[in-house]
């Protein structure tokens, strides 16, 4: 039968189209476009050409200036990959990732409990941890310099037992130390999250472990660490995105990725080959290898967490 | 999933787009004729910055037409980042005088520097004034995209008390040799006169070379570039001694490994440092201070020594639109008067031919300057090839890996440099 012959058909398949077209309340789309073109302009388009600039050979040039762009299909990434400097960098932020993550999820939930139980000086004490997390970096890294150098105040309360060479010139220790800075600095944030989260575990759950006769540890264990999966979840999500992107740290604290490499992170590679060195193409490919990385290692964090 | 079709899709189309745009267009050849209003910028040091305003004072009292607008270079992690940056966004100055040699290469593959040649007595120009010096300055091409401007010759700088309290003679101490110098360090280190004897930065920047490394290279090698002919320099018998010089300093504990959060030299860490002739105005009356040449394994006589330039030059950027006016000001900010008055204020080198002579009542004035004038003659500059600060980096990573931390013979990691870094200038 056709179609125009049922009673406001043509109007009717017209609405559906524009339906299927737009939804059921096109207003949306209006309110969403400005954070959809802000979406566009500073995260998908510098994304987009990122992965166009690894494919090709590229450098930044005057405005006019006639260059020759080839397609070089997979050579910045051969490149990438068989620099061992690369594959260093990629190394150490493993080891920063396995050091912070779990670090800053034990500690942030550690905290986040006593704050949320804390009677007296609670306001205080939330915002001593919130402090580190909105100083710049550079400044902090100053008081992290003062306390691990090799005369800091670190060495100088351990004496005969400060590691040898000292922890910023140490390439076993340079990592970790720069893992646990961050850690320490961003604390304040995942703490806030937890508290956030802790607020909507019901009392009830801790009142019926306590009839059933459980400890403070037994209840932190079977309520509490439940209770705020996902909030955990979203901690070691953000917490390895941010780790991955670690740049300032090595650039300041063991003086551009030293010793001998030992700290350098992929960022600070890009930032190196990219800016320092004119090879943008190269830099693209170590970032969209990095953004590859980071996608799996949070898919993969993901599925562990939140499987039952 | 339907509701969110629509906006991945324009998302998808805009990245597209955008990316597709990513590659230049045509462009308007500016003139070198034209003239009128120009913008440079100053580097940050404060004196520079005192020189800079007065030269475009003085300038523009002439020349009410092509007035000039000076400003200090936009804080950034580095100059050349900002300079790079500027140059990518079009909006990069007339001239810079603040260039840094190292960088030249690069921006010259930017499209972002002038040839000087271009202009009528260019490089005529060029070379009159800085005399044979010059020539380290061209680019492969043969042409002139930096004007050399000032040098900082780097030479010991040491500190005349803690060489008292170590028992060393303060006014002729025995620095020649790299047997003296390391004799003179581990005494200094045993007396506990001082912390260090020396302190580079033992970090992995690429340009902590040019203090550590390159001046003593260019000492031992009778003034050769790390690079040079395309091929690298440094893997030879005379590399091999610079390196195993430094070696012994840091295994020795003579130089700390770690970076010294501050002056050293400034606070009395050090004994002893590598700096260019700022640092007469910086230490002044604070430290009793004395000034020799970097050594050499058999000390060569001072008159003979070159060492590393630590030079910045002034570059004309493609922005540029009144390029006439633009080569009139580099041309008068680097007259005999204003070079007179950038010594003067500055206490840096002129790169100019028969410096002592050209000032004598400066140099009879302040004859603290006259022994880095006398070095600024024999000078080494950086080399200017393709891929020049990724060569530096190449360098600098095998240095800190073998030299400074140990991990592998420095005889292996300067080889394995020197082949890397042939292959580096051999690239576009």
């Amino acid at each position: 039968m056709p179609a125009t012959l049922l009673p406001g058909g043509p109007i009717r398949a017209t609405r559906d189209r524009v339906t299927a077209l737009l939804g059921r309340h096109p207003v949306g789309l209006a309110l969403v476009a400005p954070y959809a073109a802000f979406i566009a302009l500073v995260f998908a388009y510098p994304f987009g050409l990122s992965v166009w600039m690894s494919f090709h050979e590229y450098f930044f040039t005057a405005p006019g200036a006639q260059v020759d762009r080839p397609f070089v299909g997979l050579r910045n990434y051969s490149a990438v990959l068989s620099d061992p400097g690369v594959r260093q960098a990629f190394g150490n932020i493993v080891v920063f990732l396995l050091i912070n993550v779990p670090l800053t999820v034990v500690l942030a939930l550690l905290l986040a409990t006593a704050l949320n139980r804390a009677v007296r000086a609670r306001m205080f004490l939330r915002v001593a941890y919130y402090v580190p997390y909105v100083t710049a970096s550079v400044s902090v890294v100053g008081v992290w310099l003062f306390l691990f150098s090799s005369g800091g105040l670190v060495n100088k309360a351990l004496g005969p037992l400060a590691p040898d060479p000292s922890w910023l010139v140490n390439e076993h220790l340079a990592m970790p130390v720069i893992a646990v800075f961050v850690a320490w600095k961003q604390l304040g944030f995942f703490i806030l999250l937890y508290l956030a989260a802790l607020q909507n575990v019901p009392r009830e759950l801790y009142e019926s472990a306590a009839m059933d006769g459980a400890s403070r540890w037994d209840s932190f264990r079977s309520v509490t660490v439940p209770a705020v999966r996902p909030a955990t979840t979203l901690v070691v999500i953000l917490a390895t995105i941010t780790g991955a992107n670690l740049f300032t740290e090595p650039y300041l604290l063991t003086g551009g990725g030293g010793p001998n490499g030992a700290s350098t992170s992929p960022v600070l590679l890009m930032y190196q080959r990219g800016v320092e060195q004119g090879h943008p193409d190269v830099a693209a490919a170590i970032g969209v290898l990095l953004v590859i990385g980071v996608v799996l290692v949070s898919l993969l964090n993901r599925w562990l967490l939140e499987r039952d | 999933m339907r509701r969110t079709a629509v906006p991945a899709a324009l998302l998808i189309v805009a990245v597209g787009l955008a990316a597709g745009c990513g590659s230049g267009g045509g462009a308007a050849r500016k003139t070198d004729s034209a003239r009128g209003p120009i913008k440079v910028w100053l580097s940050n040091n404060k004196e520079e910055v005192t020189w800079g305003k007065a030269m475009v004072a003085a300038w523009n009292n002439q020349h009410a037409d092509q007035q000039v607008t000076a400003e200090e270079i936009p804080a950034g992690k580095t100059s050349e980042e900002v300079i790079g940056a500027a140059i990518s966004a079009g909006n990069a100055p007339c001239l810079i005088f603040n260039t840094a040699p190292a960088a030249v290469p690069q921006f010259q593959k930017q499209g972002g520097l002038v040839a000087l040649d271009s202009f009528p007595g260019g490089a005529d120009y060029i070379k009159q004034r800085t005399g044979q010096t010059a020539d380290q300055y061209r680019s492969p091409d043969g042409k002139y995209y930096q004007l050399p401007w000032k040098s900082n010759p780097v030479m010991i700088f040491y500190n005349k008390e803690i060489f008292t309290k170590a028992g060393l003679d303060p006014e002729n101490p025995p620095l020649a040799t790299y047997d003296q110098f390391l004799a003179a360090a581990r005494r200094i280190k045993s007396s506990g006169a001082a912390t260090a004897a020396i302190y580079p930065a033992p970090t992995s920047e690429f340009f902590q070379s040019w203090f550590d490394f390159y001046p003593l290279f260019a000492a031992e090698t009778g003034g050769k570039q790390l690079v040079s002919g395309g091929k690298a320099q440094f893997d030879t018998a005379e590399g091999q001694r610079v390196a195993q010089f430094w070696k012994t300093v840091y295994d020795e504990g003579l130089a700390p490994k770690e970076k010294y959060n501050g002056d050293s030299f400034g606070e009395g860490k050090s004994a002893m440092a590598i700096v260019g002739p700022w640092a007469i105005a910086a230490y002044g009356d604070k430290i009793k201070w004395g000034a020799v040449p970097v050594p050499t394994s058999t000390g060569k006589p001072a008159g003979e020594i070159k060492t590393f330039s630590d030079a910045k030059n002034v570059a004309m950027y493609s922005a540029c639109g009144n390029r006439a006016t633009a080569w009139d000001v580099l041309k008068f900010a680097t007259s005999k008067e204003q070079d007179g008055a950038l010594l003067q204020a500055t206490g840096q080198m002129p790169l100019r031919a028969g410096l002592v002579a050209t000032y004598p009542d400066y140099f009879a004035k302040n004859p603290a300057y006259k022994g880095f004038a006398d070095q600024a003659a024999r000078t080494v500059e950086v080399p200017n090839v393709p891929n020049s600060i990724e060569v530096w980096q190449t360098f600098r990573d095998a240095y800190t890996g073998s030299v400074i931390f140990g991990k592998n013979p420095a005889p292996d990691a300067l080889k394995q440099s020197a082949e890397k870094i042939d292959k580096l200038v051999g690239q576009p």
